[in-house]
């Protein structure tokens, strides 16, 4: 028997017709207008993008100015490329990296008492249009190798693939997708000091302190050709060369020694093409740039330009006052991964394959149109340098202070806009790419900070420290995105996968994890 | 007999007594007895005195002849490989290592569960309560009764601890006889490191004795590492290890401890 509600009260009734018949006073519950402003687009170069148009302030969510955006360029909606916007206080200096949720109260809270029609301009950096995840857990504790893991990479290819070096003087691949060992490289009779993956993932390259340099093929884990013998001391690290600049039909691979030579070798061949020397200390780090240079960081302070064809120097930058210890290109990750994007496609014929390895080298090196490669080299004087040899000679772009003590490892960003540093006074530090301004300090770690690697959309960074933890860091924020303890001891080599789905590292205590989110 | 300066003129103006090389040869030759006779037959603060410029004088000869046989190897040292494996960024580094290998030999030696209840005194003489107590007589209702009781062993107290009334007390701690720091030791690595007190774990004779803070030797302490920047698997700064005292505090007037491992 269903239940009958009692009739309504004579009171109800009234109410009731009172409600129909008169108009309730909306306005209240309407936005306030908060008025409007104008703002100017420009991207990262300061070069206008789209027409000054006004804002209203109550609809200026980042969010809302950002699709806003996308429409003022005509792109179509499946094309919308997320923006983040820095707002250039007008009538100052100040840039607001952040944007905040109440402009409003930003402008008036830097001295902008009027900001209604006043023009704004917002320089806008287009962000990935995918998004990382930050790594959450350990996925996979693998043990095998019997000694401290050294270094570690992943595949360009996929994160199913990760090579380690290992001072028990073999380097090993792991399928990670399973978390099981899938190669043992032996050959090395000294600790493998690096491992390198080839831009198109067919090869894989170590080096180690017996003074050879040894090429692997990956896929079924024997030698690629006889070893490279011609070094008088260990070799430190190798750096292939970028995908677009192959040529002859072979790729090339530089090493750098103690011996303070770095060698470029043909890998097919095995013969050596060049011999750099002029370094008088050892070499610490070797990269090789998309327009055809190798860059040299060594403990004689001094970080050289050379040019790979003819084998010369071109620059010398000697600003250092103490070892160089790390230097990293703002192309690295697009070298890196040749033409592997997050896209999966991958061309047909090697032309295709060359012509996008070397649209992404572009994309990831121009500035204003240029292509500048950026160079930012780490050192033991406390301080980095931040270089641009294509256009800038061998004078510095600028000089990065704040570091109180050794800097360890310095990366930029994927996506050339950011640089974070690792040191040994425990925090990490994140720059300013375009300028070397200091942007943030990443607190947290209780020992020196010995790696860092960024994800693929340069949103998060991970930084592996010797007091056994793995940290991950919003790079927006600053803030601790995540915490990763589960090594028993120092962590020596951090990586994260290019596809952004997995962490690897290794460390003191011989067993390689991975961590996914 | 002239000072000073006057033994100067006195010199220059009719030179040294002929027999001078002969009596400074001698005396030089007779030092190590002299210096044996002191050593053996001085008795107290000079006994002391003395012991203490010996010292450093022996410091000052080690110093030197570690210096000499330095001097005396032959070329240069053959290219030293370090001995555990290192990433390529910190090789030919000088590494402050000692801290970091004291915590990871402490932790690779915990994985073997046999180490974990190992201690390097395992055997310890047990204190009777007649030794280590002495009875109070003052005062005719103490005397009387006789609970009161002094500690007569060094004794770690605790930094916020408070006396309670005279007429509630039982336990007198004498302040000459506490101790705040000890001398902590790692065993393999022979690094010696003053660190504060942080409590008693045990004391193996009696549970007694571990709530009074008795030291004696065999005694389990928790030590103040954190100086020593070990870290714990979580990545925090450890804070406190313990360590085992190896020595007769009442004896010694210190504490000498071994970090357990």
């Amino acid at each position: 028997m269903a239940t009958v509600l009692p009739p309504p009260s004579k009171r109800q009734r009234r109410e009731e017709i009172e409600r129909t018949t008169t108009q309730q006073d909306v306005a209240p519950l309407l936005a306030t207008d908060l008025g409007s402003f104008k703002a100017n687009f420009v991207d990262s170069d300061g070069n206008q993008m789209a027409d000054v148009i006004e804002i209203n302030f109550a609809d200026a969510t980042e969010k809302n100015v950002s699709t806003l955006l996308n429409t003022l360029l005509g792109r179509d909606r499946e094309d919308f490329t997320p923006y983040r916007f820095r707002i250039h206080i007008p009538g100052k200096d100040i840039i607001v990296d952040q944007y905040p949720t109440d402009l409003l109260g930003l402008l008036q809270k830097h001295g902008v008492t009027n900001p209604f029609e006043t023009t704004i301009t917002l320089s806008a950096e287009p962000q990935a249009v995918f998004k990382v995840h930050a790594v959450s857990r350990l996925a996979h504790r693998i043990p095998g190798h019997g000694q401290p893991i050294l270094a570690c990479q992943f595949s360009p290819k996929s994160s199913g693939r990760l090579a380690t070096g290992s001072g028990d003087n073999t380097a090993r691949i792991w399928d990670t997708n399973s978390g099981t060992p899938k190669h043992t490289l032996k050959g090395h009779t000294g600790w493998v000091l690096g491992v390198s993956w080839s831009p198109d993932g067919q090869h894989l390259a170590t080096c180690s302190m017996d003074k050879t340099v040894r090429i692997w093929d990956p896929e079924t884990g024997k030698p690629f050709g006889p070893d490279l013998k011609g070094h008088a001391k260990w070799v430190m690290a190798v750096a292939w060369e970028p995908y677009h600049l192959w040529r002859d039909g072979t790729a090339r691979l530089a090493s750098a020694s103690k011996d303070g030579t770095c060698r470029i070798w043909l890998v097919n061949s095995g013969r050596t093409e060049h011999v750099l020397s002029g370094h008088k200390g050892s070499i610490s780090c070797v990269r090789w740039g998309g327009t055809g240079q190798i860059y040299t960081g060594s403990h004689d302070k001094s970080v050289r330009v050379w040019d790979a064809v003819q084998g010369t120097l071109v620059h010398s930058f000697t600003s250092h006052g103490h070892w160089v210890n790390h230097i990293a290109l703002s192309s690295d990750h697009a070298l890196r991964t040749g033409y592997f994007d997050h896209t999966k496609e991958v061309p047909e014929t090697e032309d295709g394959k060359r012509a996008k390895a070397l649209e992404r080298f572009e994309k990831a090196a121009k500035i204003q149109g240029k292509v500048a490669e950026r160079l930012v080299s780490a050192s033991d004087d406390f301080t980095m340098y931040l270089w641009d040899p294509t256009n800038n000679g061998n004078k510095p772009v600028a000089r990065l202070l704040g570091h109180q003590n050794k800097v360890n490892q310095v990366q930029f960003s994927p996506d050339g806009t950011l640089i974070a540093s690792a040191g040994w006074d425990n925090h990490t530090k994140l720059w300013n790419a375009r300028d070397g301004k200091f942007l943030k300090s990443l607190r947290g770690h209780v020992a020196p900070v010995y790696q860092c690697a960024w994800s693929a959309d340069s949103r998060l960074l991970v930084t592996g420290s010797k007091d056994c933890t793995l940290k991950v860091w919003n790079a927006r924020s600053g803030n601790l995105a995540m915490d990763l303890p589960g090594h028993e001891d120092e962590v020596y080599a951090v990586d994260w996968a290019a596809d952004g789905k997995m962490v690897g590292s290794g460390g003191k205590d011989k067993a390689v994890r991975t961590w996914r989110n | 007999m002239p000072q000073n300066e006057y033994i100067e003129r006195h010199r220059k103006l009719h030179g040294r007594r002929l027999d001078t090389e002969e009596r400074a040869r001698k005396k030089a030759a007779r030092e190590g007895h002299k210096q044996s006779e002191n050593a053996q037959n001085l008795r107290g603060l000079r006994a002391k005195l003395y012991a203490k410029e010996r010292h450093h004088q022996k410091i000052q000869m080690r110093k030197a002849i570690k210096q000499h046989e330095e001097r005396n190897v032959k070329g240069a040292p053959a290219e030293k490989e370090p001995s555990d494996p290192i990433p390529s960024y910190l090789l030919d580094r000088a590494n402050p290592t000692t801290a970091k290998a004291l915590s990871s030999q402490i932790k690779n030696k915990r994985a073997e569960k046999a180490a974990r209840f190992s201690v390097p005194i395992p055997k310890v003489r047990g204190i009777s309560e007649e030794e280590l107590f002495k009875v109070v007589k003052t005062g005719k209702k103490i005397q009387q009764k006789g609970w009161k009781r002094v500690v007569t062993k060094p004794t770690f107290v605790g930094p916020d601890f408070t006396r309670r009334p005279v007429k509630y007390e039982r336990f007198i701690r004498p302040m000459g006889l506490r101790y705040k720091k000890a001398n902590v030791t790692h065993p393999t690595l022979n690094v010696t490191v003053q660190l504060p007190i942080l409590g008693v774990k045990k004391n193996p004779s009696n549970p007694l004795y571990t709530q009074l803070g008795v030291l004696t030797k065999g005694t389990i302490i928790e030590v103040n590492c954190s100086d020593l920047g070990i870290v714990t698997a979580s990545g925090k700064i450890a804070w406190g290890r313990y360590a085992q005292i190896t020595n007769n505090p009442e004896n010694d007037g210190c504490l000498n401890a071994v970090l357990l491992v």
